[in-house]
């Protein structure tokens, strides 16, 4: 299997870009498609597939997005483009009341098969309003499924599973992560809702998802982890998530720690560790941000952040409880 | 006769909500009201678009089975109207099986994607963007079929309205938008909450053509809608018909809608689009006798309907495990 490097962007381009050349179905919709996109991940699109399949848009989050329901319901297989999950809010109703409800509420005559990109997470300084991450919200909703890639591999495997499974799907790219480089290997094909075991461990699991991982992999080389056996998870998807690997894994370390870089608070981190704790009676511990506001100076930002540091404080705090 | 297949589409639309509205009768515990104590045999909040008849008949008409329809909350007009069988559709507000929707969406939801009815909406002005959508669809694809929007004079104030026009303006998308302006918002009157001079002037401050028609008058409807519908085929852009009713009943089925004056109803009421249209029939030289045969199919339809729906089976609980969606499906916890 011989893969070659790409960024986390990159990926998915090359996902959307042979999807749309393998269905003619596949169109993506929103502002700024035809120069590339705000990130890069549309580049060339349109020059290879034209205007009418890639769609530049008036700044209209809504009617995108409702469109988009009104596409897939006549044929069409739309990639939404909200640019950031923030933006996305101007969208609420037509996700949660017209895209991830049609084919229930209309008694099965219709299917929504959209993919809707809503990049997610705290990037470049960007403050409040362009910083967050809510892909809780999302899991929270019957209908549709959520996904988080983490790698450009996962991005490239998990846009095209997202396009194929013929459901909505929320896809919530990290927008730190747009230059993350890594092998990808184009045949590689992934299912939505199968978890990634990153390291193997017996002593703790640790579940993580999206810019979770890295920080996640770099506490386990902190000199107070050097020596533990850390089984780590990259969930991959929120929704349908993976509680086969996350139940086995740590019924057999007897410790979860969960970590993301929402804010804790009824974050997903809340349902992955109850469900476990029901499943298999662990030890359990959350980690993500305090329910603030992102802050735009560094030093505010950071109390918002994920570090390594702060993860493997958590996570030795957990192992000095009793078991 | 055209005028006669207005008449029959009205009338049957009329039965239809006549009879749902008695079937409706204490199910659901709003202005005051409490919840029957039995249960009514149509459950939670019904629209009714009763003396709104002649905007769904004058436009679904103009119509073929392939064209496409988004509509309201306040949809089983355009629904019987686009051809939907209404013995499925009043299985539906029974909720039974064989509902158009499985008894999954009920009046407020009602779809029958099979003649094309894209859905009802809870939502006001959430068919707006749908409707956008699926008319750039159709384009894409290169069919050369249309999009009637069916939209009320209340959303005309949300922000898809405006987001939806212009963006039908801008890809010249084959979708004819009409506002079935019954002049009020639930309880509120919706002239005193409108800047301006509405939704023809809205629409026109975009580019598109618009037509303001009495909605009452279901051949001024018909003939308006044909216009705008033939250059809508051409390939001329959205057009917006303005279509001015009037709403005979309460929001829902069990508001008296005593908010409103009496004499202002009345009024209403001598102006029923069924009384305009008969008396158009009889200036046309049709026989009282003839009408009157119509009148009494369309009741022997819908009692016919209401039957089959006391008859039908509920779903099984099991359904509401179905068509949820294929990722993780099974895992509901």
């Amino acid at each position: 299997m011989s893969g070659s490097p790409l960024s986390y962007a990159q990926a998915a381009l090359l996902a959307l870009q042979q999807a749309m050349q393998a269905d003619a179905t596949v169109v993506a919709l929103g502002e700024d498609l035809g120069r590339g996109g705000v990130f890069g991940q549309y580049r060339g699109l349109q020059q290879e597939f034209g205007p009418q399949r890639v769609i530049d848009t008036p700044i209209s989050e809504a009617n995108i997005m409702g469109a988009a329901v009104g596409m897939a319901l006549t044929g069409l297989r739309p990639v939404v483009e909200m640019r950031v999950i923030d933006f996305a809010l101007c969208a609420m109703d037509e996700i949660v009341n017209q895209a991830a409800k049609n084919r229930f509420m209309f008694g099965g005559q219709g299917r929504v098969p959209l993919v809707a990109r809503m990049p997610i997470g705290i990037w470049s300084a960007s403050a409040a309003q362009h910083s967050q991450s809510l892909e809780a919200w999302f899991a929270h909703l019957p209908g549709v499924a959520v996904v988080c890639p983490a790698t450009p591999q996962d991005n490239f495997s998990l846009l095209k599973a997202s396009l194929a499974c013929g459901d909505p799907v929320v896809y919530m790219e990290h927008k730190e992560l747009w230059g993350l480089q890594g092998e990808v290997d184009p045949t590689l094909e992934l299912l939505l809702g199968r978890a990634n075991t990153v390291r193997r461990g017996n002593d703790l699991t640790l579940v993580t998802w999206s810019r979770g991982l890295a920080p996640t992999l770099l506490a386990l080389e902190l000199d107070g982890l050097k020596g533990v056996s850390v089984e780590v998870i990259d969930l991959r998807t929120l929704w349908p998530w993976d509680q086969t690997a996350v139940f086995e894994s740590a019924a057999r370390t007897g410790r979860l720690l969960v970590v993301h870089e929402a804010v804790q608070v009824a974050g997903f981190g809340a349902e992955v560790a109850a469900r476990t704790a029901e499943a298999t009676g662990c030890r359990i511990a959350r980690l993500g941000a305090p329910r603030i506001p992102v802050g735009y100076a560094q030093v505010l930002e950071n109390e918002s952040r994920l570090s390594p540091e702060k993860i493997a404080a958590a996570a030795l705090h957990l192992l000095g409880t009793a078991r | 006769m055209r005028l006669l297949e207005l008449y029959r589409l009205m009338r049957r639309i009329r039965a239809f909500e006549d009879a749902a509205e008695e079937a409706s009768q204490g199910g659901v515990a709003a202005w005051g009201l409490a919840a029957a104590a039995k249960p009514a045999r149509v459950r939670g909040p019904l629209h009714l678009s009763t003396g709104q008849e002649a905007v769904a008949a004058g436009v679904c008409l103009n119509l073929a089975r392939e064209d496409l329809l988004t509509s309201t909350h306040r949809g089983h007009g355009h629904t019987l109207a686009k051809g939907a069988d209404p013995t499925r559709m009043m299985c539906e507000l029974f909720g039974r099986a064989n509902g158009t929707n499985q008894g999954k969406g009920g009046s407020m939801h009602i779809a029958d994607f099979s003649v094309g009815m894209l859905g009802a909406n809870g939502v006001v002005a959430a068919g707006i963007p749908i409707a956008t959508g699926a008319a750039q669809a159709l384009k894409i694809r290169g069919l050369p079929h249309v999009v009637a929007c069916f939209f009320g004079d209340g959303a005309a104030n949300r922000g898809p309205f405006l987001e939806g026009l212009n963006w039908a303006q801008v890809y010249q998308l084959p979708v004819l938008f009409v506002c079935e302006d019954n002049r009020i918002s639930a309880t509120t009157p919706t002239a005193p909450m409108t800047a301006g001079e509405g939704v023809s002037a809205r629409a026109e401050a975009l580019g598109l053509r618009a037509l303001k028609v009495d909605g009452n008058d279901a051949r001024a409807v018909d003939t308006a809608a044909a216009t705008l519908l033939g250059a809508v085929r051409a390939g001329q852009g959205p057009r917006l018909l303005h279509a001015v009713t009037y709403r005979f009943k309460g929001h829902v089925s069990v508001d008296p809608g005593n908010y409103r004056d009496a004499a202002e109803v009345e009024a209403a009421k001598r102006n029923d689009p069924l009384l305009v249209t008969r008396g158009q029939l009889l200036a046309a030289g049709v026989a009282a006798a003839a009408i009157d045969a119509i009148d009494r199919d369309a009741l022997g339809e819908i009692e016919r309907a209401l039957a089959a729906a006391e008859a039908a089976p509920w779903p099984e609980a099991s359904a509401a495990y179905d068509d949820v969606m294929n990722s993780g499906a099974g895992v509901w916890r």
